[in-house]
């Protein structure tokens, strides 16, 4: 693993990965496409990060713009990636796959589409072994079987001669992490890998890959929806609304001290376990922003219980919280008065409906 | 008849479904073997109640619901609606019965005909069954788009791709209600959709259950989803019952091993509560060789003998709380340890 060596050697002192203004439009029909509008972040090595959002809040497109994963043509790419010092947007595609599996490597939502359904399931992991490690037939076999071993798949051996359609789901989702962790990257992007899966298989899952992160020393990029999911997977979470990141904090400070009236109201409207059933649940009123024509000032503000005429006029610029690595953008943060004052508003109205519907019930 | 019990039925009340010893087999290719997808359950629905089905992929609860419409027909057992033996009605009864049970679809957008309008969609059942004018039928249709909160004069020039998958899923609801229906079987409803949008589907659901007085078979597999909407949750597991019972005691004290590795597999939104240890590593086996006595035996870490030989069947252990288990966590004979140690 020579080249492991030498990637090590290679980075400075500063962030595993660091991402400034990036931003990846899509040219359609309807116009440009902003599915990341300027992002900014950085990432430490062995550390987790959670990007968490709705649908269309682009941090699918997040994850591929860094790894490099979109197609060509009608896609505009700005910005700057730095990856262990050195500048990885705008190289060719042949340097590119020079990081790929090796340096950064990425599990997808759907294992069952992600994986070649003609092809064994032994050969899927040993081609990444071949093309990138130089590895002969039997290395790459018996490194195959270890990586299998690794993710718990029982059976190891007959597993590698079947095919993705002979597993279950969770073996599935297994394999792609096998495949994904074969060269050692030192980046690894889950792009909602839990969510085709059972509860149950889902927690099996999510301890691998924090086992895996741990014994690996490896970064981590948690894509998903669900605030669950990342609560105890990840060291810091970037929340994203409308190719933008609105709010980002150590995982702890962010649930204790959210900022973004976005992140606090996706929080609310997970149904919660603990309360009674036929709860009302809380919504967040209306859709995402059409990324094309994106709201002006926030673009949150249409959807915000709290909006001010500030929020409609001008866009917030990410500030920095109590804490200087808790950044959010929003004028009117959680636990501000103006946010107070709306807050005790939108009670009075919640609880005189609430009674007038148990009168009615 | 190896079935799992049906001391949860009840004989009191308005049951509006009740299900008795259901069998849904399917073939496996020429080799002789069977799925075993549904294997002899039993339950009831009373009118206006939600019963929330929940487990893990494969244990047979969108066959359950699928069933309960005879799509297909099960191999055997009894689906008794409105007071009718579905299993023994001609084609043409069938077809008229199934007016008043509707089905809402996992995939909010494959499960709309891509190439019509929305409108034209929901106002079908109403054209089929010839129920009105074409006035009175688009009056109809454009109210009950109003209350599911969609645009009609959108619906009538757009297609399902123009739409969110959460309006999809507005969509499909408006369409199942068209007809009047008094019983709609939810197949994973929201699974599909984002929490945000999910709460907005959830809420809509329990709204238009009070205004139109429905009962509502809930199937998912999320523990928190069908906590909040159902009365009653019923858990399954490779074809079976394991537990039945009020959902806030099910969720306060679950009885089966199997309930309490779903709720343990939760994960909580909160960093401050350790991620539980998973307790039981694997999958469901095979639905084709299912193991015999208990089928949640080889998974379970209470298991024993008499759990791999005997089938367990439901019984009481409170009120309106039921379980299929030899050592259940509270209500049994004896406490867990003392039993394996007496074996």
């Amino acid at each position: 693993m020579n080249s492991r060596v030498q990637a090590t050697s290679r980075q400075t002192d500063g962030p595993l990965l660091k991402v400034t203004d990036l931003k990846t439009h899509f040219r359609t029909e309807r116009g440009l496409v902003r599915s990341v509008d300027g992002v900014s972040f950085s990432l430490e090595r062995g550390r987790a990060l959670g990007i968490v959002g709705e649908s269309g809040s682009g941090k699918t497109v997040l994850s591929r713009s860094i790894m490099g994963l979109l197609p060509g043509r009608n896609t505009e790419r700005s910005g700057s990636v730095v990856f262990e010092g050195e500048e990885i947007i705008g190289l060719s595609l042949k340097d590119r796959r020079k990081i790929w599996g090796r340096e950064m490597s990425m599990i997808f939502q759907d294992p069952m589409t992600s994986l070649n359904p003609v092809m064994r399931v032994g050969k899927q992991i040993t081609e990444g072994l071949k093309i990138h490690l130089g590895m002969d037939n039997e290395n790459a076999r018996a490194t195959a079987l270890r990586l299998l071993h690794d993710v718990r798949i029982p059976e190891p051996e007959k597993r590698l001669n079947q095919y993705a359609f002979e597993l279950s789901g969770g073996m599935r989702q297994r394999v792609m992490i096998a495949i994904a962790l074969a060269c050692g990257p030192t980046v690894l992007f889950a792009d909602e890998p839990t969510t085709a899966l059972d509860v149950t298989v889902q927690a099996q899952i999510l301890e691998l890959i924090g086992e895996q992160r741990r014994d690996r020393n490896m970064s981590v990029i948690l894509v998903t929806h669900d605030l669950g999911v990342v609560a105890g997977h990840t060291d810091e979470i970037a929340v994203m609304y409308g190719g933008k990141l609105v709010e980002k904090a150590p995982t702890r400070t962010l649930f204790a001290n959210m900022k973004m009236p976005y992140t606090e109201a996706l929080l609310r409207s997970i149904p919660n376990i603990e309360d009674p059933s036929h709860t009302r649940l809380n919504v967040i009123a209306g859709r995402p922003p059409d990324l094309v024509n994106p709201p002006k000032g926030c673009r949150f503000s249409p959807r915000c219980e709290y909006v001010q005429p500030k929020c409609i006029a001008e866009e917030p610029p990410l500030l920095t919280a109590e804490h200087a690595d808790h950044v959010y953008a929003c004028w009117y943060p959680v636990g501000s008065p103006v946010y107070r004052e709306k807050r005790a508003q939108l009670d009075k109205a919640k609880k005189s409906a609430g009674m007038s519907q148990v009168g009615a019930g | 008849m190896a079935g799992s019990g049906k001391a949860h039925l009840r004989d009191s009340g308005d049951v509006l479904l009740r299900v008795e010893d259901l069998v849904v087999e399917f073939p496996v290719g020429r080799t002789g073997l069977k799925v075993h997808a549904v294997s002899g359950i039993s339950f009831d629905v009373l009118r206006g109640e939600t019963l929330g089905v929940v487990g893990e992929s494969g244990c047979g609860k969108s066959t359950t619901g699928k069933a309960m419409m005879m799509l297909p027909r099960p191999n055997s057992g009894s689906v008794v609606f409105e007071g009718a033996e579905l299993t023994s009605l001609p084609p043409d009864a069938m077809r008229a019965a199934r007016t008043r049970m509707q089905m809402i679809f996992q995939d909010p957008i494959s499960s709309l005909n891509p190439r019509r309008k929305v409108r034209d969609i929901v106002r079908e059942p109403l054209v089929i069954w010839k129920r009105g004018a074409e006035k009175e039928q688009l009056a109809k249709v454009d109210q009950l788009l109003e209350e599911v909160g969609i645009d009609p004069q959108r619906a009538a020039e757009s297609q399902a791709h123009q739409f969110s998958g959460g309006q999809c899923q507005r969509i499909s609801i408006a369409r199942s209600l068209v007809l009047d229906p008094t019983l709609i079987i939810c197949d994973e409803p929201v699974s599909a959709l984002d929490v945000s949008v999910q709460a907005q589907v959830l809420n809509l659901l329990e709204d238009l259950k009070l205004k139109y007085g429905l009962t509502l078979v809930f199937i998912a597999h999320d523990l928190a989803v069908v906590k909040n909407i159902s009365d009653r949750v019923q858990v399954m597991y490779l074809g079976k019952i394991c537990e039945v019972a009020p959902s806030n005691s099910m969720y306060t004290s679950p009885a089966h091993h199997y309930t309490k590795l779903l709720l343990d597999s939760i994960p909580v939104p909160n960093p401050d509560v350790a991620v539980q240890q998973v307790a039981v590593q694997g999958e469901p086996p095979s639905p084709v060789l299912p193991p015999s006595g208990c089928r949640f035996n080889p998974r379970c870490a209470a298991a024993d003998d008499r759990c791999r030989s005997e089938e367990p069947q439901l019984r009481k252990v409170a009120d309106g709380h039921f379980v299929a288990c030899h050592h259940p966590l509270f209500g049994g004979e004896a406490p867990v340890a003392v039993r394996s140690a007496a074996n």
